[in-house]
């Protein structure tokens, strides 16, 4: 029950957000850390259980009928996510207040990230994988509306629609890799089919549910050649690409290939195909980040390639890899989201975010400069802070390789070197130096800007000198559910003098002297921009703009504006989709049986038909009136020969009133004209007497056939009994079937409430006539 | 005599799709009143004829004494003629709108009301 509450308790606190913005104000921030603060409490609650090797479900129905419940399940790896999600979203709260205070959207803001938060928790934590999906999609739709939180701007409206776009179409793969993953294993639960995992991998669909399912990882979590969008999200306020788009949202792919792992994964094909994506992933992120000289550009492109290194991490999938995947997850989140937190508050302060102009923010912004400097250096891996450990064990792990593991071995220095190049240009460089004139003059940000780096730099400090305090209790259950049996989990700081050690010192030595010659660095990658347009991002740009072609052109040809086309398409259409059936299995009597006709029904059907035609000929709008009036009175006369007073007495009533508004409207309008060609007059009468002939032959078969008859003699029988009427029509349409009467009723009340605001109805013309 | 009515309704079918495909806005209204007479006869004649006999249940009685025709598309046609009537009325009274304020009845000259132009 607690973590039902847990999860969805976001949403109605999102709901409530607004208001509560409107009542504390500036201090909302406050209040609302207070939710995902309780919630990670709670969660913590989970450890010791789960150290001990359990894990706890819960279940209640929801669309029982397609095997769909509001089922959880918290194990390690949900846990690490969870308390990720729960613990970085305190801070962001906080920092939301302070970043967008006086914003007068900050109801706004929070109505969505909340919404956001609690999508995420249910992500990590649902066990059925139909309620995953639900969740896992609503954090698309969420991040998009976040993308785009500044609505106004063209360039955050189109990388919102990009974001969801291409995070959309990997969910839809998704959806059908997770039905047939369901077919495959028999059960709709992770913590079911994790138990199939023999016969999903030797199912003859395992290829496609595996491709399809890492379709929605890849392009949620930003892998190569999906990795475009992730970038362009930077259009976000900064705390939430601190929080979607480096902390959480974008680690939704990661945990998917994590949670389904031990299902689907350790195959060769799957090793594969993820060391592949994740390495190259991995290596272009790196390298394209260094190009940058926008703050949040330089972190979402190393984003990127951390994103590639878990990929590349859970594909090897030997127990180290795991360890070092879920070791630097924890890392990754700690770092980057307070290097996030620490460039917004630097953009907040200083007015801009170009490199190029800061420095020297040291003196004017201490505390920041500590938690910057903090985060900075574990993401270049220097001891004691938590992100050496990470990238030790990301060593360990690809020199475990059995083929390849050179290349992929330089793959990871060569982006680790990269990686301390942008430690030191987004983390060190904007406060070490000379200070700089900046747009804005900077002083120290409020408590809510630098406490969220602070509090995750002392994470990073702590956690890196004294591993023990997570390893057995937190990252030993995590690593074992990635590798679907238990695994140990110790973590060290100092490991003696192997390989390991000897590439980060050679990562870190590279590392800074790349780092003093990162202007000659920028202007020579910068070469290679040209490639660009060659790229996913001008495919997708190509894309969008072929599908609006398509659109205007479908719309220009279908849409075209002249009712008689529209016509003519529906009966052509229906005449041909018809006659096929029509001949094949109908029982057309052509002959006709027309033995049995009176000699009045005889006159009275030629006179409707000559009354139609003498309406289509005429030449004088009266004329056509009265033809058709003579054609309603002759409908009368064949109601009653066969029985249905009732309907005779209605057509007699409702054909005079027809005439008469004819004749009161015509009045007013012009004589008839013959406005068509003669060629488009004769291909109408062909068209509309093919659909006379479809419509005589349709009557010819169907009346042969007698549907249902139980209904008819229902009300026949009952009329009197039941409902004490002997006129039976009349029960069914006041007793049998009152409701559907009423719905006539409304239905004339509406046309008589248009008709009398279409005679009100003043537009502008006829108030200028006026004047 | 179904046979005879299947006929009736394909005149009518005919001569009211003709009409609506006509260029003048009025000829689709008349056109609309032809094409219901028809959609409502086919209803009508597809549940079967019979001559005479409607569906009363007469004094000391507890049904209709058969044969008698059938209630159910009676009951049916009749909501459609109804409906029918308002729709018409609503059409007409939008025909003469229309006219009044585009000032032809010409529908090929009522293409770029929404601003579609091509």
């Amino acid at each position: 029950m607690g973590i039902l509450v847990a999860v969805l308790s976001g949403f109605l606190v999102a709901l409530a957000a607004p208001w509560l913005t409107r009542w504390f104000g500036d201090r909302v921030g406050w209040v609302i850390a207070l939710l995902p603060l309780s919630i990670t409490i709670y969660l913590l609650t989970f450890i010791p259980d789960l150290a001990d090797g359990g894990s706890v479900r819960y279940s209640i129905e929801w669309i029982p009928a397609l095997n769909i419940n509001l089922s959880f399940h918290v194990d390690g790896l949900g846990l690490v996510f969870a308390l990720l999600i729960s613990g970085i979203g305190t801070l962001i709260m906080l920092y939301g207040g302070g970043y967008l205070q006086g914003h007068h959207q900050l109801g706004r803001f929070y109505l969505y990230i909340l919404m956001f938060m609690a999508s995420m928790l249910g992500v990590v934590l649902a066990d059925n994988i139909i309620t995953f999906f639900v969740f896992f999609e609503l954090t698309s739709l969420t991040s998009y509306l976040l993308i785009g939180f500044d609505h106004n701007a063209s360039k955050s409206r189109y990388s919102a629609r990009q974001a969801l776009l291409v995070t959309g179409i990997g969910g839809q793969f998704l959806l059908v890799g997770l039905i047939l993953l369901a077919i495959a294993g028999g059960g709709w639960e992770f913590s079911v089919l994790v138990d199939q995992a023999d016969v999903i991998q030797d199912h003859a669909l395992y290829v496609p549910i595996m491709f399809l399912i890492l379709g929605g990882a890849f392009t949620k979590s930003a892998q190569v050649p999906f990795h475009f969008w992730l970038p362009g999200a930077m259009a976000a306020p900064t705390p939430v690409s601190a929080y979607l788009h480096s902390a959480t949202m974008v680690k939704a792919g990661v945990y998917l290939m994590a949670r389904i792992n031990p299902t689907i994964g350790g195959t060769d094909l799957w090793q594969f195909v993820l060391v592949t994506f994740g390495a190259a992933t991995m290596l272009l992120g790196a390298y394209l980040a260094v190009q940058r000289t926008d703050l949040k550009q330089l972190l979402a492109y190393t984003t990127v390639s951390s994103l590639g290194t878990l990929t590349l991490l859970i594909g090897i999938g030997t127990d180290v890899a795991l360890k070092a995947a879920m070791v630097f997850l924890v890392v990754h989140s700690l770092y980057k989201g307070a290097l996030f937190m620490v460039a917004g508050t630097i953009d907040h302060e200083t007015g801009t975010r170009d490199i190029r102009v800061l420095g020297g923010l040291r003196k004017l912004m201490p505390i920041t400069s500590i938690g910057a400097a903090v985060a900075a250096l574990s993401m270049a891996g220097i001891p004691p802070l938590f992100g050496f450990i990470g990238k030790e064990l990301v060593y360990e792990a690809v020199l475990d390789l059995d083929t390849f593991a050179i290349i992929i071995a330089v793959v990871a220095v060569v982006s680790n070197i990269l990686m301390v190049v942008v430690a030191g240009i987004t983390g060190i460089q904007p406060f070490i130096g000379e200070e700089k004139e900046t747009p804005k003059h900077a002083h120290e940000a409020p408590a809510s800007l630098y406490i969220g780096p602070l509090v995750l730099g002392t994470l990073s400090l702590v956690v890196g000198a004294i591993p023990a305090l997570i390893d057995t209790s937190i990252m030993e259950p995590a690593v074992s559910a990635v590798a679907g049996q238990p695994v140990e989990v110790t973590l060290y700081i100092w490991h003696g003098v192997n390989a390991m050690l000897i590439m980060s010192i050679i990562t870190v030595a590279v590392g800074v002297v790349v780092f003093m010659g990162r202007q000659q660095l920028r202007s020579v990658t910068n070469q290679t921009n040209l490639l660009a347009a060659l790229g996913p991002e001008a495919i997708y740009a190509h894309l969008l703009a072929g599908l609006d072609w398509l659109s205007r052109t479908q719309t220009k040809i279908i849409q075209n504006g002249y009712l008689r086309f529209y016509f003519l398409t529906i009966i052509v259409v229906l005449v041909v989709s018809a006659i096929y059936p029509l001949m094949a299995y109908g029982n057309i009597q052509l002959a006709g049986d027309l033995s049995d006709v009176r000699i009045y029904e005889w006159v009275v059907v030629a006179i409707v038909l000559m009354s139609a035609i003498m309406a289509v000929r005429a030449q004088s709008r009266l004329a056509a009136v009265a033809a058709l009036g003579i054609v309603g009175y002759g409908v009368a006369t064949i109601y009653i020969l066969y029985g249905a007073p009732d309907l005779a007495m209605t057509q007699i009533l409702v054909e005079t009133l027809t005439v008469i508004l004819f004749v009161l409207v015509l009045y007013r309008l012009p004589q008839f004209a013959t406005l068509s060609e003669r060629g488009s007059r004769i291909r109408d009468a062909i068209i509309a007497g093919t659909g006379g002939l479809l419509m005589t032959l349709l009557v010819l078969v169907v009346s042969n056939e007698r549907f249902y008859d139980s209904i008819s003699q229902f009300h026949a029988e009952e009329s009197y009994p039941s409902a004490f009427g002997r006129n039976v029509v009349n029960v069914i349409l006041v007793d049998f079937r009152a409701i559907d009467t009423f719905g006539e009723i409304i239905v004339l009340a509406v046309a008589g409430i248009g008709v009398y605001a279409l005679l009100r109805l003043r537009l502008w013309e006829d108030r200028s006539e006026e004047k | 005599m179904e046979t005879l009515m299947a006929i009736l309704i394909g005149g009518l079918f005919a001569s009211g799709i003709y009409l609506m495909l006509r260029r003048s806005i009025v000829k689709l209204a008349i056109g609309l009143v032809l094409l219901s007479q028809s959609a409502n006869l086919t209803i009508f004649t597809v549940a079967g004829l019979t001559r005479g006999n409607p569906p009363l249940v007469p004094e000391g009685e507890s049904m209709p004494l058969v044969p008698y025709a059938d209630p159910l598309p009676q009951a049916l046609v009749l909501t459609a003629i109804v409906i029918g009537f308002g729709v018409l009325a609503f059409t007409l009274v939008l025909v003469k709108r229309v006219y009044q304020t585009v000032g032809t009845d010409d529908m090929d000259e009522m293409r770029s009301t929404d601003g579609f132009k091509d």
